[in-house]
């Protein structure tokens, strides 16, 4: 948006991702086939559009779905 | 765990391997019967506490106030709540993901939403715009300078015209004050998923006014 990182996450915090995504409720819904998806390398926004724009716009539901990945792919290590 | 353990007791635990149950099998004997459900039930808990100390253990700096056996209480608390969440859920499970990935989600939520509250047990949360130094950066050049005053301008004047009182609150406190979503819907007796609409509803309204004052995307 502009050329300062600070102001760019700052407008995204006051003006959202600015296109379509999924609310909080679907989100959590479809967070664990976005992230099984995610991890073998599938087209996860393909497949369950709206999910990365909402990721971008809600800091909750990202911390949430950065730590189900982690877990996830600790699984994997394991 | 016990109070009074440490939290790098609290790490180990975390770092655990989940326990080796082929995804079917979690599936089929949590609908089984007697003695074969209650272990499958005994099994899901562990998997679920593994998952909410993970949790606890990524934020555990925002709560450095609590000892080992604290978090670890938190962790248990979350991992109780979801074991019931994905009990009473059991059929919302598909097959459309790993088993495992679809009851952690629930055990990760839990002790989020409860370490975001306790980091925010005795803050006071402030809803209006005090202050607009959130909304000022140091700009490179005197033309950054001039252009990112107007941006920021039309932002503060379309906060103030454009919202509704609601919708200037939740934007304020979420967007410019960082407040968690969970802490400001428990405040003001709400949840996450109607804030988040409010919030949309703000954004998409201060896009507008931005447009309409020839702004987008950030420029002019």
């Amino acid at each position: 948006m502009t050329t300062d990182p600070d102001l760019d996450l700052t407008l995204l915090r006051l003006l959202g991702p600015g296109e379509p995504e999924v609310d909080c409720d679907e989100c959590f819904e479809l967070l664990d086939r976005y992230v099984d998806l995610e991890l073998a390398d599938e087209p996860a926004e393909e497949i369950l559009p709206g999910v990365r724009a909402h990721l971008a716009g809600c800091p909750a539901c990202a911390e949430e779905h950065e730590s189900l990945r982690a877990l996830v792919e600790l699984d994997h290590l394991s | 765990m016990r109070a009074g353990d440490t939290n790098e007791t609290m790490s180990a635990a975390a770092a655990t391997a989940a326990p080796a149950t082929a995804p079917d099998d979690w599936h089929l004997d949590l609908r089984g019967d007697g003695r074969r459900r209650e272990e499958a039930i005994a099994r899901l808990h562990g998997l679920l506490l593994r998952a909410a100390r993970f949790e606890v253990s990524r934020r555990r700096a925002s709560l450095p106030r609590l000892t080992g056996g604290d978090l670890d209480e938190l962790a248990q608390e979350a991992a109780d709540d979801a074991a019931m969440s994905v009990l009473r859920r059991l059929d919302d499970f598909r097959g459309e993901s790993r088993f495992t990935t679809w009851a952690y989600k629930f055990a990760l939520l839990e002790a989020a939403v409860k370490v975001r509250r306790r980091a925010w047990r005795d803050r006071e949360l402030t809803l209006e715009p005090e202050t607009w130094s959130q909304l000022e950066h140091p700009a490179p050049s005197p033309a950054a300078t001039a252009e990112r005053g107007a941006l920021l301008a039309a932002i503060q004047e379309g906060i103030r015209t454009a919202l509704t009182p609601r919708q200037r609150q939740v934007l304020v406190a979420l967007a410019l004050n960082g407040v968690p979503i969970d802490v400001l819907a428990e405040r003001l007796g709400s949840n996450r998923n109607a804030l988040y609409k409010t919030l949309h509803d703000a954004r998409r309204r201060l896009r507008a006014h931005l447009e309409a004052t020839g702004f987008t995307g950030g420029r002019r």
